[in-house]
């Protein structure tokens, strides 16, 4: 059951990175001494001087990428996700949210399955802080093909943007490409009736893998890839709440502050159905990622678990 | 759009006239802050008045202008007050400072004047953003300078130095640092809050050009902004020894005055001492 895995998010979005700057002269990357991992370093070999690597210092580096920006720059600006979004977070506000810089923040190492370097390395937290600086868009692609459009997408929008991508291979979800990639719609990756399961990043393959599951037990699950936090896809996530009464959101993030919250307010606001939600509570620790995935709740197997509560409370009620 | 010919006694008297505006804002304000703003009006007054910069008022955002960022936010009303004068914004609106549904808002806002370069007023990041707009000059083969105000209680702010240590490391010639240094912050002397001296042995360790001056004295203060633009591969930065509060006696080296705003009767004597 378990997909093929691709490459990793991160390795996708310094190959975009670095088509992108083939395509268009005025793309520039900063990175904090950490290109061989955030991956800045294909772009940093081909574009030499569009390329500033300000050492291990993200407040300046984020400052800078504003600076450029305001001068007409689309500024990519790269760093862990934990680093930049929690060390240059009064930059982000202050000189990229507020000033409305044209500056695009990628947080590798995201979540929990970086592993073995543990928490001080890993993203807990940094889509809750994307999500409080209004005005940025927020995206956790799927996979590598996912990551290349919204990498792309990301360059063409004109404002902030937060995209995050992750340490570990993914497993693929797109085969063919993500041609229909679009900025706060949704893509519906698996039909169904029963339950609603809604992740972004690694979790849309183990909510695919869920669905699968559920289905040898008759249960219909309908996947949505949210890879848009913000704009949020109301309209979709409406519909799947009138269409199947039941919804699980699943994220590798701190459930306080990220893609189930987000999803929560839209739900109460416009179709109130019972919700289950699968995520972090508290910080992780050193370990291989697949058994961090399950020492904290973020497999298939947890998905499909809520998913199951959620459509038996369903038929109890309606006996 | 270059001034020209404009004497040392003409841009004294601007200046004078600007510290009126000054104090006049606040106090129809009824907040904000006179000290730091009256310690950075004499080098406001040269680089936008005294034929430093090149820009025009018609046309804020054009490409090829000088930059300058007042990275110490708070010393605002100094901005303002050159802005009308520089023709940016009219003078009617320097009596908005701080109002609601104006663009005159309390620290300066980018989104709000397009005048401003940049948005501060959180200490410690107007030197990152300068050297990002430095560093877009040169991808661009563009010949404008960019110049950063900091204050020397901001200079306690780690991102200052990180951006002191990128300037010098990307050899960049165009940007030019001024530090207000009036020796106040708001708790007090920076002596005795924390000390950044000795401040010319770290910005040339840094690997700046240092010149100190008085910032006051209008002669030095432009000679110093000539020098400043001198080719040369490393950055370059202005300490301008200051007074805080300066023009007002009361105000002078007097911190009650770094956050208050005066009163009717204290904007009287104020404006009384600064008359022509």
């Amino acid at each position: 059951m378990a997909r093929p895995l691709g490459e990793a998010t991160r390795e996708a979005y310094g190959k975009a990175l670095a088509e992108l700057g083939r395509e268009n002269p005025n793309i520039v990357v900063l990175d904090g001494d950490l290109s061989k991992s955030t991956m800045t370093k294909y772009f940093a070999q081909e574009f030499p001087d569009r390329f500033f690597n300000v050492g291990i210092a993200e407040a300046n580096m984020v400052g800078i990428a504003a600076g450029l920006a305001s001068a007409g720059k689309i500024a990519f600006a790269s760093s862990f996700a934990c680093f930049v979004m929690c060390k240059a977070f009064d930059q982000m506000r202050l000189a990229v949210a507020y000033s409305g810089n044209n500056v695009k923040i990628v947080g590798t190492h995201g979540g929990i399955s970086i592993g073995e370097d543990g928490v001080s390395q890993m993203g807990h937290e940094d889509i809750g802080l994307a999500l409080s600086l209004p005005g940025f868009v927020v995206m956790v692609p799927a996979d590598a093909a996912e990551t290349r459009a919204a990498v792309r997408a990301a360059a063409e929008h004109v404002g902030p943007v937060y995209i995050r991508v992750g340490r570990p291979k993914a497993p693929i979800v797109y085969e063919n490409g993500c041609p229909d990639f679009q900025i706060g719609r949704a893509i519906t990756v698996r039909e169904g009736r029963d339950v609603t399961l809604i992740a972004n990043g690694l979790m849309v393959a183990a909510a695919l893998d869920a669905a699968e599951a559920l289905e040898q037990e008759g249960i219909s699950a309908r996947v949505l890839d949210m890879h848009t936090v913000r704009p949020l896809d109301e309209a979709t996530i409406e519909k799947a709440a009138r269409e199947t009464g039941a919804i699980v959101v699943a994220e590798e993030h701190l459930l306080y502050t990220g893609l189930a919250s987000q999803v929560a307010m839209a739900v109460a606001r416009l179709h109130p159905v019972p919700m289950r939600f699968v995520g972090l509570y508290d910080y992780a620790e050193s370990g291989a990622p697949d058994a961090l995935m399950r020492k904290y709740g973020l497999t298939a197997d947890d998905i499909a678990r809520e998913a199951r509560e959620l459509v038996n409370m369903r038929q109890k009620a309606a006996v | 759009m270059v001034t020209t010919d404009v004497s040392v006694e003409q841009l004294e008297r601007t200046a004078r006239k600007l510290r009126r505006h000054i104090v006049k804002m606040l106090a129809i304000a009824g907040s904000g802050h006179p000290g730091g703003s009256l310690s950075a009006i004499d080098i406001l007054t040269a680089l936008f008045l005294g034929g430093i910069m090149r820009y025009d008022p018609k046309n804020p955002r054009w490409e090829e202008r000088d930059r300058f960022i007042l990275s110490k936010g708070h010393a605002v009303p100094a901005l303002y007050a050159v802005l009308a004068e520089a023709g940016f914004i009219p003078e009617e609106w320097l009596w908005q400072l701080r109002k609601i549904d104006t663009p005159m808002q309390g620290h300066p806002s980018v989104k709000d004047l397009p005048a401003v370069e940049a948005s501060t007023g959180s200490l410690g990041q107007g030197l990152s953003i300068g050297l990002g707009m430095a560093l877009a000059a040169r991808l661009d083969g563009r010949q404008y300078r960019v110049y950063v105000m900091i204050g020397d209680g901001e200079s306690e702010e780690g991102q200052v130095w990180e951006a002191a240590m990128a300037a010098s490391h990307f050899r960049v010639g165009n940007l030019t640092a001024i530090l207000d240094y009036n020796r106040y912050q708001l708790d007090g002397a920076i002596g005795e809050i924390m000390s950044i001296e000795p401040i010319v042995a770290k910005w040339e360790a840094f690997g700046w050009a240092v010149r100190e001056i008085d910032g006051h004295n209008m002669q030095e203060i432009l000679d110093a902004l000539h020098w400043a633009k001198e080719p040369r591969e490393q950055p370059s930065i202005i300490i301008a020894h200051t007074v805080k509060g300066k023009g007002v006696s009361f105000m002078e080296n007097n911190n009650e005055f770094h956050g208050k705003a005066p009163t009717q009767a204290e904007l009287e004597q104020a404006l009384a001492e600064l008359a022509d």
